[in-house]
């Protein structure tokens, strides 16, 4: 075991000086979850709110593509948006494989099925429970939208912090569309598989106890968000 | 209150509700004149509150007509205002739950903080106007319904047994701010279970059984002597379960009828 204690306190240490490598790979990730979950945000959530208030023709057909999109396994995402973004693809003009900008796509895909399933039965529950009193106060359910998200704002936070968990944890979908290229489109998921399979475990336990830290963060800021709510706010 | 012409009188004309296969509310007709304060009574499963859910709009009638004969061209939906058995309070303070019903009703921005002062000072709400609607207590969450409403100035007001399940204490004030709308002019349609509310804020009553309309009569001649037998019965508090057997559509499943 002394060689993982060595790695480990390697890892620390990398962490601790800001490494140029380590700090690199972590700020792309962020750059590009980050983009993904904005996209996925304003994509998943007027879905996920009209499936919940409107009906429309169709509108099985989206939650069951919702649902559906949202079980699918990464690589599978990964596969469709390099096929798509492929020179032979239909957006192959626009030569985004293996650029960060197919990265942001691969985790909106992933994402925004999250994003929208959550915002609809947030949306759904608040309608069921408004809906009585708005419709007596002479709105609708789309003059009533904007209440119903002003409401929900803080279970919809915890949607998007939902879709960030699985875009910053994910690694199947990035490695087929982004190549894991060093400088270009390497992320922490990426790099911690690759780094594994050459034996620098010391940059890969870096970069695992940052995603760690990530994780622990979002997860305790949805906690907080959600106990702060229901003290505050009933 | 209500700026204009009142949209009364409201007329139900043979009106009937179904749903699920179910008829809920039988060929009901009356009219609700002005200035008068009705109190619809009845037990549980009557149709009390599809009845008030129907004149407001919330439900469309199955059959049957629902005229506003004041309304002109007017739609009448805008001069009404409900207040629900349990208050469905939004997640916000309680003075915003004022502001955004008027914001629904197109009041402008600028003319909204005095209205909502005003309803609130009216119902003793003032003091909380700042604290998140959902935390008052259930007869705060009340009044703050008739808040709401009140900043709203209806010509006419439902309410569904707004006192349901309040201490006598919250009731009497609720009760209070129902008078005071009526005073400002305000139609009042009222749905109970308590004989004592009927007896006090009833000019006229309207006694449902089973989705019928079994007797309405001005409110001193009904609690004095009620023409129909199940009424009687009601008001001398007894149980209606051994009428069951009396309307043959209204079997419950499985009960077979005997002839």
């Amino acid at each position: 075991m002394p060689e993982f204690g060595a790695a480990f306190a390697e890892a620390l240490s990398l962490v601790i000086r800001l490494d140029r490598d380590l700090a690199e790979i972590v700020w792309l990730s962020l750059e590009v979850s980050l983009a993904a979950v904005f996209l996925a945000t304003l994509i998943g959530m007027p879905l996920g709110a009209a499936v919940a208030l409107f009906h429309f023709p169709g509108r099985k057909a989206v939650i069951v593509g919702v649902n559906a999109l949202m079980g699918l396994p990464p690589v599978v995402v990964g596969l469709i948006v390099y096929l798509s973004l492929s020179r032979a693809g239909p957006f192959g003009v626009f030569g985004m494989l293996f650029t960060p900008a197919a990265l942001i796509a691969a985790q909106v895909l992933l994402v925004f099925p999250i994003i929208a399933a959550l915002t609809r039965q947030v949306v759904e529950d608040l309608w069921a429970e408004y809906s009585d009193q708005l419709r007596s106060f002479g709105a609708g359910p789309g003059r009533a939208l904007t209440a119903l998200l002003w409401d929900g704002r803080f279970t919809l936070l915890t949607a998007v912090l939902a879709g960030f968990g699985r875009a910053s944890a994910e690694v199947g979908a990035v490695m087929i569309v982004g190549g894991n290229i060093d400088h270009v489109t390497r992320v922490m998921t990426t790099a911690i598989a690759l780094e594994v399979r050459k034996g620098d475990l010391a940059l890969a336990l870096g970069l695992g106890v940052i995603l760690m830290a990530l994780s622990l963060i979002v997860n305790g800021a949805a906690f907080l968000i959600k106990d702060t709510v229901e003290t505050r706010y009933g | 209150m209500g700026e204009g012409s009142s949209i009364l009188p409201l007329e139900l004309d043979n009106v009937s509700f179904e749903a699920g296969g179910k008829r809920l509310i039988k060929g009901l007709s009356h009219t609700f004149e002005r200035a008068l304060r009705t109190v619809i009574i009845g037990p549980n499963g009557a149709g009390k509150s599809l009845l008030l859910r129907l004149c407001h709009g919330l439900i469309g009638a199955s059959a049957g007509r629902i005229v506003w004969h004041g309304a002109g061209g007017r739609d009448p939906a805008p001069y009404q205002g409900m207040v629900f058995q349990r208050p469905i309070m939004l997640r916000r303070s309680v003075a915003a739950n004022v502001d955004y019903a008027l914001a629904l009703r197109g009041i402008r921005r600028r003319q909204r903080p005095v209205l909502v002062d005003e309803a609130l000072v009216h119902t003793g709400l003032k003091r909380f106007a700042r604290q998140p609607a959902r935390l008052l207590s259930f007869g705060e969450q009340q009044k703050l319904a008739l808040a709401r409403v009140w900043a709203l100035k209806p010509q006419v007001l439902f309410l569904d047994e707004p006192t349901a399940s309040l201490d006598p204490t919250a009731t009497h004030t609720v009760e209070e701010i129902i008078a005071a709308f009526h005073a400002a002019g305000t139609r009042i349609v009222l749905t109970t279970h308590d004989l004592g509310q009927a007896r006090r804020l009833a000019d006229e009553v309207l006694f449902l059984h089973r989705g019928r309309l079994l007797e309405k009569a001005p409110a001193a001649r009904f609690f004095a002597k009620p023409a129909n037998d199940l009424a009687e019965a009601f008001i001398r508090g007894e149980l209606l379960w051994w009428r069951r057997g009396i309307d043959r559509r209204e079997k419950p499943a499985g009960e077979k009828a005997i002839d």
